[in-house]
C-alpha cells in the first residue's frame, strides 16, 4: 500500500512526517502538492503535516482546506483510508470538515514549543493500536493555535463514542477538556496538536511516538 | 518626469553624507549627480554597507584555514563538514530596527540572515541569536523583550527552521539601544554552493520573491546613526516581515539550485537592489543595466529612487545563464512568486538604469564599491581597571546562590525558548538550555553545535581581554558538548565611532579577538558591523551600549551519539573540576548583584591554558569517560553546578566553598561527572591539567538550598516580568 504527505505552500514538518513514516514502515510516502486533484492508487494512508500553510494569515488551515487536493482527500477518507493531521494538518482537517471543532489561540496567546505529557484514551485506532488505553506518553508540542473547542453536546458526543484519542496530562494551551487528537467517527481519521514524528528515536531524547507509526505498518507496508 | 531635485546641503546631510563624502561624489561622477544617483551613494556608503569606519580593523581578523571554504565578504561564511558537505552561517545585527519595531525589526532580522544563508545553496538549519535588553524594571522594556521574542518567534516558527538557543542579558546600557543579532546555520553540499559575482555579458538579471513596496527606505543609513528623541518618527524606515513568501523562496530557491541554471545569486538585505546589484556587479568586474519600469512594484507610481532604495523583504537578484528564464520561472510561479527579468549584465563597469525611456543613473561602479570612502578613525585604547583587591564576604553562600540563579543575567530562559520551536526539522539533538545546541547532519550521524557568546561586562572594563573572552567562552561551549569548534561569525556592536573611546574599544575588542581566533584554531569566517548604537543625550553627549562583539561559533561532532549535557545523570558520581580553583571577582556577576558594585578587571583570558583543558574535556567526552559537562562562565563554578542539579533533578554534595571559589569568573574550566574519577585524575596529570574531585552527586540540596527552592527562584524572573 502507498502512503502519502500532502504538501501546501507553508507546510514545514512534511518531510519530517515522511522520514517518520520512511523509517518505521520500510517504505517512503509519495510528497502530494497540494494543486494535485488525485490521490495514487492503492493509497493506504494520507498524511497531513504540521506548518504554517498559506502562513496561516486567515484562519490556521483555512486556506489549505480549499486546495484542489481536498476533495480526493475527504472522498478517500469516506471510504476508510487512514488520514493523519498533525498541527497545521489537524486544524485543516477541522476546517475541510472531516473532523469537529476547532483550534482556537493558545490560552496564554504566546506560542508555545515543548515536551508535554499525553494520556491515551483510545487504542482501538489503526494510530494508537500499539499503545494501552491509560498509558502516559511524552509528545512534543509547537503550536500558537491548538486551543480545542466544540460546543458541549459535541463535545460529549465524542467522549461517549471514545472518539478522544489523546489528552493532554498537563496543562497547554486551555483545549476544551484538555483533548489533544480526536478520531473522527469512523475512527480512521485522525488529528492532533502534538507531534509524533519528532519522537521516533533514541536522538530525539525520546520514542514514544514511534509506535503510532508502527501501528499503520499494515496499511503501509 | 518630474522637475529634477536640486542638490542642496541639506539634501545632501539628510542622506547622511558628509561635505567631504559629497565632494568625492561630484569628483566619481565628474558631475553633479541627480537624487536617485545621490540616494546609491548615501546608502551604498553608509556604515552599514561600507564599513568604511570598520574595514582596516576587521582586516586583522584570522579567516583562514584547511577547514574553511569560503571567508568574509560573500553573503555568509562556508566551512567544510566533511563527506562532502558544508556548513554555511553568519550572524547578523538588527539592533535599530528592533527599538523602534520590535515585532518586524526582530522578525526581519532572522528573515534576512536566512537568505544571506540560503542564498548561497544552503538548507537553513538552525537559527540562534543574541539579544540585549536594559534594565528589566526600565519602562520600555517588557514591550520590547516580548515584542522581539514574539518577532522572532513569529518568523522562524512559520518559515519552519528550528530556532535552537541564544543568549539574553540585561544592562543599564541597553536602555536605550537594544541588541538584536540573529545568526542561521545552513548546509549544503560543497560542490552546490552558490557565489555573488555576476558574470557572462548579456546574460539576463532576475528578480524573484515579493513586490517591491516603499517600506525600509534609508533602512541602512538609520542603522548609520545614533538615536536621538524623534528615532519614533523612523517606525516607516522599518521593514515589514512576510515569513510565508520566505518560506516559499527558501523552497524555490534550493528547487531552482538543483538545476544548473544559476550564474550568481544574492539576497536583497540592508540597502535593497542597490547593494545587491551593486555586489554582484563589482564584484564580477562587470557593468549592470537595469529596466526599472520592469521592477515588480507594490504600488503604482513608485520612482526609480524608491524602487533602488526599498528595504522590502523578500527578494533576491540573480543572474541566470542566457535561455534558461522559462525554466527558472516555472519554479517560482508554481511558488506563487514574484518572477521579473529586469536588466542585463554589461562590460562597462557602470550601473545605468533606465525608467521611462531616460537614463536616471550612470554610475561607474568603483566609486560605489571598492573605492568607497575608508576612514582611520582616531582612537584612545581603553584604560586599565584598578585591581578590584579583597572583597568581604556577604551574606550566606546558598543565599548568594539563590539570589544569583534568580537574577536577570542568570535566570532561566525558557519563557523564551518555550515561544520558538526548536524541535522542527525533528535534528534537534541538543535542545536549548545547555552549554550548545546541536542540530544532526540530516541523515548523518553528524552534528553541528552552535553557541552565541560574549560578556559585554568585560569588553568595557577591557577591551581586548573582553574580546579574546567571546571566543574563549564560544570555543569553550562547543568543545562542552564534545565537538571540535570550526569556525565562527562575529556580530560587532559599538557605539559611535567618531568617539576615540568608542574606537578603542573597537580596536581593543579586535585586538584580542584576533589573538584568540588564531591560538584556538577558530577563524571568523563572516560578520557583520552595527555601530552608532548609542543615544543622543539633552547636553548632546552620546550614551553608548556595552561595546558588544557577540560570537557565533560553530562546530562538528563526528557522531552525536558521543555526544555530552549538562544534566547530572545519577546519583553518587564523582564530580571533577577541570581548571584551578576560582577566585577571580572582578566584573563578576556575583560583584554586580551580590556587592553592588561593577568594577575591577575581568578574568584574564590564558589562551594556552583555555587549549590545553578544552582539548582534554573533549577527549574525555569523546572517549565516553564522562556523564556530564558544563563549562563554567558567568556566576562561577556553584551556579554551574546548580545549572547541572537543576537540568538532572539531582543534587550534590561538595566541599564548602567561599565566595571567591564558589562565585569568581576565572576562565578555562570546566565540571564533569564521572563514574570513576581515578583515571581521569591520572589522564589530567600527564596531560598537565589541573583537576580536582570537588564532591558527589546526589541528594536534593546544593549548597545547604533545596532544589526545588533553586529550581522556583531560577525559573521564576521571566514569567514574573513578563506576567500580564
Amino acid at each position: 500500500m502507498k502512503s502519502a504527505v500532502i504538501v501546501f505552500p507553508g507546510s514545514n514538518c512534511d518531510r519530517d512526517l515522511a522520514v517518520a513514516i520512511r523509517d518505521v514502515t520500510g517504505k517512503a510516502p509519495d510528497m502530494l502538492w497540494h494543486q494535485e486533484t488525485a490521490l495514487p492508487d492503492g493509497i493506504g494512508l494520507i498524511a497531513v503535516p504540521g506548518g504554517f500553510s498559506y502562513g496561516d494569515y486567515l484562519r490556521s488551515g483555512a486556506m489549505a482546506a480549499r486546495s484542489p487536493i481536498m476533495r480526493a482527500i475527504v472522498e478517500a477518507a469516506g471510504r476508510g483510508v487512514p488520514v493523519l493531521g498533525i498541527c497545521n494538518g489537524f486544524q485543516i482537517l477541522t476546517e475541510a470538515g472531516l473532523l469537529p471543532g476547532a483550534l482556537m489561540r493558545n490560552e496564554g496567546l504566546d506560542f508555545v514549543c515543548r515536551e508535554v505529557a499525553l494520556t491515551v484514551e483510545n487504542s482501538q485506532s489503526t494510530f494508537t493500536a500499539r499503545y494501552d488505553k491509560g498509558e502516559k506518553v511524552h509528545f512534543p508540542v509547537a503550536h500558537h493555535d491548538g486551543n480545542f473547542t466544540a460546543d458541549r453536546e459535541t463535545l460529549d458526543r465524542i467522549e461517549g463514542e471514545g472518539r478522544v484519542a489523546f489528552r493532554y496530562a498537563e496543562a497547554v494551551n486551555g483545549s476544551a477538556r484538555g483533548i489533544a487528537g480526536i478520531l473522527n467517527d469512523a475512527g480512521n481519521v485522525l488529528g492532533m496538536m502534538p507531534h509524533p514524528e519528532r519522537v521516533i528515536e533514541a536522538a530525539h531524547g525520546n520514542d514514544d511516538g514511534r509506535r503510532l507509526f508502527e501501528g499503520l505498518l499494515e496499511t503501509v507496508a | 518626469m518630474t522637475q529634477p531635485t536640486e542638490i542642496t546641503p541639506e539634501i545632501v546631510a539628510e542622506h547622511g553624507l558628509s561635505p567631504e563624502e559629497y565632494e568625492r561624489i561630484l569628483r566619481a561622477l565628474g558631475r553633479t549627480p541627480n537624487l536617485t544617483e545621490l540616494g546609491i551613494f548615501s546608502v551604498m556608503w553608509s556604515e552599514h554597507c561600507s564599513y568604511k569606519s570598520s574595514r582596516i580593523h576587521l582586516k586583522k581578523l584570522p579567516t583562514t584555514g584547511p577547514q574553511v571554504i569560503c571567508g568574509p565578504g560573500e553573503n555568509a561564511g562556508v566551512v567544510d563538514i566533511g563527506d562532502g558537505q558544508a556548513a554555511i552561517f553568519k550572524m547578523e545585527s538588527h539592533n535599530h530596527p528592533s527599538y523602534i519595531e520590535p515585532y518586524q525589526g526582530a522578525a526581519t532580522g532572522v528573515g534576512g540572515i536566512l537568505r544571506d544563508v540560503f542564498t548561497m545553496g544552503a538548507r537553513p538549519v538552525a537559527n540562534m541569536n543574541a539579544l540585549r535588553f536594559g534594565r528589566p524594571d526600565h519602562p520600555k522594556m517588557r514591550h520590547l523583550i516580548a515584542g522581539v521574542v514574539h518577532g522572532i518567534g513569529g518568523y522562524g516558527n512559520c518559515v519552519g527552521v528550528p530556532t535552537v538557543g541564544g543568549e539574553v542579558n540585561f544592562h543599564a546600557a541597553y536602555d536605550g539601544n537594544i541588541l538584536v543579532n540573529a545568526m542561521t546555520v545552513g548546509v549544503a553540499e560543497t560542490n552546490k554552493i552558490f557565489y555573488s559575482a555576476a558574470s557572462g555579458v548579456g546574460n539576463p538579471i532576475v528578480y524573484v520573491g515579493s513586490k517591491t513596496g516603499r517600506d525600509g527606505i534609508h533602512g541602512a543609513t538609520m542603522a548609520s546613526a545614533d538615536f536621538s528623541e524623534d528615532s519614533e518618527e523612523k517606525r516607516p524606515t522599518v521593514q515589514v516581515g512576510d515569513p510565508f513568501t520566505e518560506k516559499l523562496l527558501i523552497e524555490a530557491c534550493l528547487e531552482l539550485m538543483a538545476t544548473d541554471v544559476i550564474v550568481a545569486i544574492q539576497d536583497m538585505g540592508a540597502a535593497g537592489l542597490t547593494s545587491s546589484s551593486v555586489e554582484m556587479a563589482s564584484k564580477g568586474g562587470v557593468g549592470i543595466e537595469l529596466d526599472m519600469n520592469a521592477v515588480p512594484c507594490r504600488e503604482t507610481g513608485m520612482t526609480p529612487y524608491e524602487m533602488m532604495l526599498s528595504e522590502s523583504q523578500e527578494r533576491m537578484l540573480m543572474v541566470l545563464k542566457p535561455g534558461r528564464e522559462a525554466e527558472a520561472e516555472a519554479i517560482f510561479r508554481k511558488w506563487e512568486l514574484d518572477f521579473a527579468v529586469i536588466g542585463k549584465v554589461t562590460d562597462t563597469g557602470r550601473m545605468v538604469l533606465r525608467f521611462d525611456g531616460e537614463t536616471v543613473c550612470d554610475i561607474p561602479l568603483g566609486p560605489l564599491a571598492d573605492e568607497a570612502p575608508l576612514y582611520d578613525r582616531p582612537w584612545v585604547p581603553t584604560a586599565p581597571r584598578e585591581p578590584l583587591g579583597p572583597v568581604p564576604a556577604k551574606g550566606s553562600i546558598g543565599d548568594n546562590l539563590l539570589a544569583l540563579m534568580a537574577s536577570p543575567d542568570l535566570a532561566s530562559r525558557r519563557w523564551i525558548w518555550e515561544q520558538y520551536d526548536h524541535m522542527v526539522g525533528a535534528d534537534t539533538v541538543q535542545r536549548p538550555g545547555g552549554d550548545a545546541a546541536v542540530v544532526r547532519v540530516h541523515g548523518t550521524k553528524k552534528g553541528i553545535a552552535i553557541s552565541t557568546d560574549c560578556t559585554p561586562r568585560y569588553v568595557f572594563a577591557d577591551p581586548v581581554e573582553g574580546g579574546a573572552q567571546a571566543i574563549a567562552e564560544c570555543w569553550r561551549n562547543i568543545t562542552a558538548v564534545g565537538a571540535k569548534p570550526l569556525a565562527t561569525t562575529d556580530c560587532m556592536n559599538f557605539g559611535n565611532p567618531q568617539r576615540p573611546e568608542i574606537m578603542g574599544q573597537f580596536v581593543g575588542a579586535i585586538e584580542g579577538m584576533a589573538k584568540a581566533c588564531a591560538a584556538l584554531d577558530f577563524p571568523i569566517v563572516s560578520g557583520n558591523v552595527s555601530l552608532y548604537n548609542e543615544t543622543k543625550n539633552d547636553d548632546g553627549s552620546g550614551s553608548a551600549i556595552l561595546p558588544t562583539p557577540a560570537i557565533g561559533g560553530i562546530g562538528l561532532l563526528a557522531d552525536i551519539d558521543a555526544m555530552a549535557t549538562i544534566a547530572f545523570k545519577a546519583a553518587d558520581e564523582h564530580i571533577l573540576l577541570i581548571g584551578e580553583d576560582g577566585a577571580h571577582l572582578g566584573q563578576s556577576l556575583w560583584l554586580r548583584h551580590i556587592a553592588g558594585r561593577e568594577d575591577g578587571p575581568p578574568p584574564p583570558v590564558d589562551l594556552e591554558l583555555e587549549k590545553r583543558n578544552g582539548d582534554f574535556v573533549r577527549e574525555l567526552i569523546q572517549n565516553g569517560q564522562v556523564t556530564a559537562v558544563h563549562d563554567i562562565s558567568d556566576g562561577g563554578l556553584l551556579v554551574a553546578l546548580a545549572e547541572m542539579a537543576l537540568a538532572g533533578g539531582i543534587g550534590a554534595h561538595v566541599d564548602d566553598l567561599d565566595h571567591g571559589r564558589a562565585f569568581g569568573e576565572d576562565q578555562a574550566r570546566y565540571i564533569v561527572t564521572t563514574a570513576k574519577s581515578d583515571s581521569i585524575l591520572a589522564a589530567a596529570l600527564t596531560a598537565g591539567v589541573t583537576a580536582r574531585r570537588l564532591g558527589t552527586t546526589g541528594g536534593e540540596t546544593l549548597a545547604g538550598v533545596p532544589l526545588h527552592k533553586l529550581r522556583d527562584a531560577h525559573e521564576g524572573f521571566f514569567p514574573t516580568l513578563m506576567a500580564n
